[in-house]
């Protein structure tokens, strides 16, 4: 039985590899704050229209990682980093990139849903307002719309695109949160736990939310709960004290882990 | 069975009420105290101030003789002589020249100026007999109003049966700037100072105070230089507000040569005094922002400059306002700074623009109550009344602008 599933991993495995072309890779990656060194020398590939998933105990990084991603540690003083990330072929960190049009092509979608605390509308209209995406206001509605519906919250609050997006419910306001990282048309999305504080039901949501995403998107996501990596990515990455441990096929880490750390973590004997 | 009532502890759950009973007894006591602290003020300053916001008039028919008012001469007639003469004219009994002067002086010297007035308005009334309007001198208004026991008791009856005394409100003193004279002094000069001065700081001490807080909050780095700055801005809300007086007094008065006792000093020295609450107040504003706002619309792609003015602003803007008010309301009542820059001086005319020589609310209570006419003590009492008032509406201001502009996350 786990010789045949493993067999089906592999197979899927070489299947995704053949297919998708990577679009992020990091290649000697240090992060240090101050002086504590948070990520060590990591290098990972992560291909386009597929979910990556960030799994490991807490503090190993891969939050870290991730904000390393759309530069968001930029804003974090003593903060630096060495290496290179690619996006496509771009390193991030070059000297030319301009971090407000990074992220507008790497969104980002945090662990506590964190709409603004505007209209519905304003919340997703903001993005493509201040990169003047739109060239008049029908346009802007258009974009508003498009995005709501392919976060799968149109349906739900189509009626009162005028009230405050801080009045819905945790798991609305967090495929709210979705609607406006997408609104912007981005490539890569970053996901920050976003699911750590949703209820079961608003989680299965967004889970289906993000599986429908990956058709047309790469998208990361850092996550807790390792049912949820195995359920919704394509490739997972395990992290531990700043390091990347193993990285691999999700199908193949959660049932045929190379490392002893991967293992013991996937096991819940420790994490 | 399980034994919950008191009964079935040992003493200590008897201590524990007890204590607590103790405290909430404390507290009762503490607020009773203050509030009859605060009542007796508040009954002390409105009973003494209340009599100076009326003022006592009588009224006297007086003819304008054509022989002493020449019609193209009004502006340069002596008004008060003839009010003088009809006033004796009404007392024939006195007699005696020390009782006429005495008599003379229960009309305030303005009489004699606002009979000019009405006929200056109306010059047909020469010739005429008219029903003039006189105001009354302190002494007599402060006898009239049962305040004072006096020498002059039998000849202000006398005055008071021949012609009638009445009440009403007292314009002058919204209208009038300060004088020697206690029925003409008014509070419009300290109040048009206080409004100047405290606009002035308004004018420089906000904007200069909320962009230091936006930048030292949200943009500068955290280093050496910035913690030394913001241990500076700390002690600087200690500092007495004189040395900020001493310091405007060194730099605007001596070294840029800024008129003395002007509000627009005023103005630039409270505006140094309240930059670092509002700084302060400001920061501590922007902090309370939870950051996963400012993160968001980073993470959409804002600037820096966007997100804060676009997210984090508008979220601090009640915050901010409210510890402008307060601060603000601290600079009004402020008294000791502006005596170093001369605000300090008796000045009669009202101001008419910042640079104008004027004095401040509270300035103005501290020169009356120093003042040995009876009558300057309800003024004085009167001017804390407004000063409060004043204060009041600010905070209430603050109160609405927090309640309106506050959004919750």
């Amino acid at each position: 039985m786990n010789q045949m599933s493993t067999a089906r991993a592999t197979e899927k495995n070489t299947q995704m590899v053949g297919e998708r072309s990577t679009r992020i890779s990091a290649r000697k990656v240090n992060i240090y704050y101050s002086e504590k060194h948070a990520i060590k020398d990591l290098s990972i590939e992560i291909p386009d229209r597929s979910v990556s998933a960030f799994i490991g105990p807490s503090g190993c990084g891969k939050s870290t990682f991730l904000r390393a991603i759309n530069r968001m540690n930029d804003t974090i003083d003593g903060c630096r980093v060495d290496g290179e990330v690619r996006l496509d072929d771009k390193n991030i960190y070059d000297k030319d990139v301009d971090v407000v049009q990074l992220r507008s092509h790497v969104g980002m979608v945090f662990q506590k849903p964190n709409p603004f605390p505007k209209s519905i509308f304003e919340n997703v209209a903001y993005g493509p307002r201040i990169h003047g995406l739109a060239k008049n206001k029908t346009d802007l509605e258009e974009m508003v719309v498009a995005s709501l519906k392919k976060a799968g919250l149109f349906e739900e609050v189509k009626d009162r695109l005028n009230s405050p997006g801080t009045g819905l419910s945790g798991g609305q306001q967090q495929r709210l949160c979705i609607a406006r990282a997408i609104a912007v048309n981005p490539e890569v999305i970053l996901m920050d736990e976003p699911c750590s504080a949703l209820d079961p039901i608003a989680t299965a949501r967004i889970e289906e939310l993000i599986d429908e995403l990956r058709q047309n998107y790469c998208i990361i996501i850092v996550t807790h709960s390792m049912q949820q990596a195995a359920r919704v990515s394509q490739l997972t990455a395990f992290f531990h004290l700043g390091t990347l441990v193993e990285t691999g096929d999700t199908n193949t880490m959660f049932t045929n882990p190379q490392d002893k750390r991967t293992q013991d973590y996937i096991t819940g004997r420790f994490g | 069975m399980i034994e919950l009532s008191a009964k079935g502890s040992n003493g200590l759950l008897a201590k524990r009420y007890a204590s607590e009973t103790r405290f909430r007894a404390y507290g009762a006591i503490a607020l009773a105290l203050t509030t009859i602290f605060l009542g007796f003020l508040l009954y002390d300053i409105i009973s003494k101030g209340w009599p100076a916001f009326f003022e006592s008039h009588s009224s006297i028919e007086i003819k304008i003789d054509p022989e002493k008012v020449g019609a193209s001469d009004i502006a340069n007639s002596d008004f008060a002589a003839i009010i003088k003469q009809s006033v004796r004219e009404q007392f024939p009994d006195i007699q005696s020249r020390e009782d006429k002067k005495t008599l003379a002086s229960f009309i305030s010297q303005a009489a004699g100026d606002d009979l000019r007035n009405m006929v200056l308005a109306k010059p047909e009334l020469i010739g005429q007999t008219v029903k003039a309007d006189l105001l009354l001198s302190a002494e007599a208004d402060l006898y009239y109003k049962g305040l004072i026991d006096t020498d002059d008791k039998p000849l202000l009856d006398k005055f008071k049966a021949k012609l009638p005394v009445s009440q009403s409100i007292s314009w002058r003193f919204w209208t009038n700037g300060d004088s020697r004279e206690p029925e003409l002094a008014g509070l419009l000069g300290a109040i048009k100072g206080s409004l100047f001065t405290v606009g002035i700081a308004i004018l420089i001490g906000l904007p200069l105070g909320v962009f230091a807080a936006i930048y030292l909050e949200q943009f500068a780095r955290r280093n050496r230089w910035t913690d030394l700055i913001e241990v500076n801005i700390n002690n600087l809300a200690a500092v007495p507000s004189i040395i900020f007086g001493l310091l405007g007094l060194a730099m605007f008065l001596n070294f840029f040569g800024l008129p003395r006792s002007a509000p627009v000093v005023g103005g630039l020295v409270l505006a140094l005094l309240v930059l670092p609450t509002i700084i302060i107040a400001s920061r501590a504003a922007l902090r309370a922002v939870p950051p996963s706002i400012k993160e968001a619309a980073l993470g959409v792609g804002a600037s820096q400059q966007q997100a804060v003015f676009h997210h984090v602003l508008p979220l601090a803007l009640p915050g901010i306002l409210t510890g402008t008010i307060l601060a603000l309301a601290r600079a009004f009542g402020e008294t000791a700074p502006l005596l170093m820059i001369g605000m300090v001086a008796f000045i009669a005319d009202v101001p008419q623009s910042p640079t104008d020589a004027a004095t401040v609310l509270p300035v103005q209570i501290f020169l009356w109550s120093d003042l040995p006419e009876l009558a300057f003590k309800s003024k004085t009492a009167a001017a804390i009344i407004i000063l409060i008032g004043i204060l009041m509406l600010a905070n209430a201001l603050a109160i609405y602008l927090r309640r309106k502009f506050e959004r919750r996350w």
